[in-house]
């Protein structure tokens, strides 16, 4: 049985969209997989299910024994605490510090005091950034800030971490450096990564496990090394 | 221990949003503060009027004027009978002879004294009477009709007229002070409700990253309660200021009593305490469930 896991799972929203159709998924633990897909081909959907910010019109969804699909709102930081979640544009609160905006993950789940220090610490240890713990976001670059995020979504140990398009605002340098920051910690911590993206270049270059959608549907599973560019 | 540390969080999260939002927490504050001031000078009216409509309703009582013809049996035979009427406070029936009440009358009053020095009882024509108290004092109409249609009772008089006019205009001033107070304060929740209700849309970024990382609804919720709160309190200051120092102002001015003897205002040590932890108690509580209802409409976490 892996880390996650999809089953039969359907979504339709309330416009009468169907984004995904009986979509049947295997993520093993430390997996770093891709998810790519072209525009509305149900990618932002799947890691939405994930981190339970939309729930399933039909099917299970299993992440470390939680059943997410079942869990009530008011239940679902239990599920987040097990999850490091980065998104394309950052969200990083302005008028902090890095080091304020790092720490502001562990203070929102009610982490002892004593603790918050070194682990944020080591989190940025961990992204490159340590030397920059009293600069504002505006004061980096998107890579930097990038890295920001990464490392808040890490800092609370998560065994899954969600990318949902992190290089998408990024050069293709910085892309780069970004992903393989991501496969560091997933080599590093074991950290289950899921990175959805659009970006070929990296997925090819990477080889890692692959999960291509078209239309809602499940095109191709790839494993490990067994990707090849081509059409969606 | 990780409890505290979310309310401890909350508390000082709630304090910096309402330093963060001034402007917008004065406006509500403010109207906290009018509110509570009306509430603070409601409040004092109506400790009053209780006050006076208690001291009425105990002094209230009716006379019985026994008809002059009743012998020694008739008089005590009238006692029975009135302590047999519902209503009638049985342990408060008190007969006065008129013998009695010209002794008190000239005691009283020298005039009284020159007139009445010279009456002998067969010349006296005061009337002998019970003095009667009644359990429910809305019935005391009904209760002096029944007692006035006894055979040997001439009449049986309470002040009518001015006693249920007086209770009448009390009873009034007591239900128009608790709709003011009711209305304002459904004011200041509606207002409560539009500061807290800016202040999560100013923090959404916030908020939205704190769902994401895994902060529990309670302690997503919390600060915006406690915001409410001290929105409330902080209110409440000026009101406390103003109805204390006011109060004590008034009764000076006014040694004490409104319009006569008969109305004597309550000493302002009796009070202004107990109505200084009101208002800061309403000012916290409204502030809260104005904030808690914004939380509960505006917050979908």
């Amino acid at each position: 049985m892996g880390l996650i896991e999809f089953k039969n799972v359907t979504k339709q929203y309330k416009n009468g969209v169907t984004a995904l159709y009986d979509l049947n998924l295997d993520i093993e633990k430390g997996d770093f997989v891709f998810i790519i897909g072209g525009s509305g081909s149900g990618k932002s959907t799947l890691i939405k299910l994930l981190y339970r910010e939309e729930k399933p019109s039909k099917g299970t969804i299993l992440l470390g024994g939680i059943r997410v699909e079942k869990l009530r709102n008011r239940s679902v930081y239990k599920l987040r605490r097990k999850l490091g979640i980065v998104f394309q544009d950052y969200r990083l609160l302005p008028k902090l510090t890095v080091y304020e905006n790092v720490a502001f993950a562990l203070e929102a789940i009610g982490e002892k005091k004593s603790n918050i220090k070194p682990k944020v610490l080591k989190s940025l240890e961990l992204v490159g950034l340590k030397g920059r713990i009293r600069d504002y976001p505006e004061n980096l670059s998107g890579g930097e800030q990038q890295r920001v995020a990464i490392a808040r979504a890490i800092v609370n140990e998560p065994r899954v971490l969600i990318c949902d398009e992190p290089t998408g605002n990024l050069d293709p340098v910085m892309s780069l450096e970004i992903v393989q920051l991501l496969a560091d910690i997933n080599e590093k911590e074991g950290t289950t990564v899921l990175m959805v993206t659009h970006d070929k270049d990296i997925v090819n270059k990477m080889q890692k496990h692959v999960i291509a959608l078209r239309e809602g549907h499940l095109f191709k599973d790839y494993k490990k090394g067994d990707y090849v560019d081509e059409v969606l | 221990m990780k409890f505290f540390r979310v309310i401890g969080r909350s508390l000082r999260d709630s304090l910096k949003s309402v330093g963060r939002n001034f402007s917008l927490s004065l406006a509500s504050i403010t109207c906290v503060m009018i509110t509570l001031i009306i509430v603070g000078v409601a409040l004092i009216i109506t400790y009053n009027v209780e006050d006076s409509t208690k001291k009425l309703k105990k002094d209230l009582s009716i006379f019985v004027f026994v008809s002059n013809d009743a012998d020694n049996f008739d008089i005590t035979s009238l006692e029975t009978q009135i302590k047999g009427i519902d209503n009638v406070d049985k342990d408060y029936v008190k007969y006065k002879s008129k013998a009695e009440i010209k002794k008190e009358m000239m005691e009283s009053n020298d005039t009284f004294e020159n007139i009445m020095e010279n009456w002998d009882d067969e010349e006296n024509p005061l009337q002998n009477i019970y003095i009667v108290k009644v359990i429910d004092s809305n019935r005391i109409g009904e209760t002096a009709t029944a007692i006035k249609n006894l055979s040997k009772v001439s009449s049986a008089k309470y002040g009518e007229g001015m006693v249920e006019q007086l209770l009448l205009a009390f009873n009034g001033i007591e239900k128009f002070s608790f709709v003011a107070v009711i209305a304002l304060v459904l004011v200041t929740i509606f207002l409560i409700i539009n500061t807290i209700k800016l202040t999560i849309f100013s923090r959404k970024r916030e908020i939205s990253i704190m769902r994401l990382v895994g902060a529990s609804n309670v302690s997503i919720k919390l600060p915006f309660v406690f915001e409410g709160m001290f929105i409330g309190i902080i209110g409440a200051i000026i009101p406390v200021i103003c109805v204390v120092y006011g109060y004590y102002w008034v009764y000076d001015i006014l040694g004490g009593k409104l319009i006569s003897d008969v109305i004597t205002l309550l000493k302002p040590s009796e009070i202004v305490f107990k109505i200084s932890i009101f208002i800061v108690l309403i000012g916290g509580i409204v502030g809260m469930l104005g904030s808690a209802s914004a939380v509960r409409k505006y917050l979908k976490v």
